[in-house]
């Protein structure tokens, strides 16, 4: 009961940040609208029995890449956007209007649907996942992935360079 | 129980995805545009963790810390491409990016 009443606290908050995130000119907000929802997402990953994703959802992207994205809007001064939105206002209510179609479709197919209720003991703990990682299914995609962050790293730095 | 709750998990999954792709189309700022781009990824990241609950497995986890994995490599040179575009163009409006446009 505790853990549904939780589950839809964080689900309405993460709705309501989400929306911030979007509808805000200032880049500076939305950025931690974004971590609001970053944060209510890590608890309804806890509540979905998954505490090591919870925890590296706090720590890599509330941690690091968001840290990284306000590093980056400080850095540059970044000002509002203007109010004016440059003459395509149909386009943009046109991008509105799909979007409700798609989420209206999916929703439905989504709400429709049957899902097992899973195992009644379900934690996706750090054990069980790093188990399953670097076993042979996994192994050679993580070991992709560091070559992955090498190239991320050595492109940054070229391209944030001065004289590029 | 837990059905109803994997369902709604999904469900707000969906709403999300759909929040960050209309983001990436009513935004103008570049790295607001990334954010959305961030909104989508955790939504999908929800689905994962939502399904691999709901089918016992615990592989739903392990492709959410490849997804994150890609996501730092992406913020990271996408942050550094949006530092280069700011010195040569002094603007982070992506109406003003249209060197490849013919």
């Amino acid at each position: 009961m505790i853990e549904q009443i939780l589950f839809y606290t964080l689900a309405a908050l993460a709705l309501v940040a989400a929306i911030v995130v979007i509808a805000q000119r200032s880049p500076i907000y939305s950025a931690f609208a974004l971590i609001v929802v970053l944060c209510s997402l890590s608890g309804i990953f806890a509540i979905l029995g998954s505490p090591f994703i919870a925890v590296i959802q706090i720590v890599v992207y509330a941690g690091a890449i968001m840290v990284l994205f306000l590093f980056v809007l400080m850095l540059l001064n970044v000002q509002k956007e203007a109010d004016d939105p440059g003459g395509s206002k149909p386009l943009r209510t046109a991008a509105a209007a799909l979007a409700a179609v798609f989420a209206a479709q999916v929703g439905l197919v989504i709400a429709r649907a049957r899902f097992a209720s899973g195992p009644e003991q379900y934690e996706a703990s750090t054990r069980k996942v790093a188990e399953l990682l670097f076993s042979p299914t996994f192994l050679y995609v993580f070991e992709a992935t560091s070559i992955l962050i090498l190239a991320a790293l050595v492109g940054a730095i070229v391209l944030a360079k001065r004289d590029l | 129980m837990t059905g109803s709750l994997v369902q709604h998990a999904v469900l707000l999954s969906v709403v999300l995805f759909t929040l960050g792709a209309l983001g990436v189309f009513l935004r103008r700022n570049v790295i607001t545009i990334f954010m959305c781009i961030e909104l989508m990824l955790n939504a999908v990241n929800l689905a994962f963790v939502a399904f691999s609950r709901s089918l016992g497995t615990f592989d739903g986890q392990v492709l959410v810390f490849f997804v994150m994995t890609v996501a730092a490599a992406e913020a990271a040179v996408g942050l550094a491409i949006v530092i280069a575009l700011h010195r040569h163009r002094d603007t982070l409006d992506v109406d003003s990016f249209n060197l490849l446009k013919w």
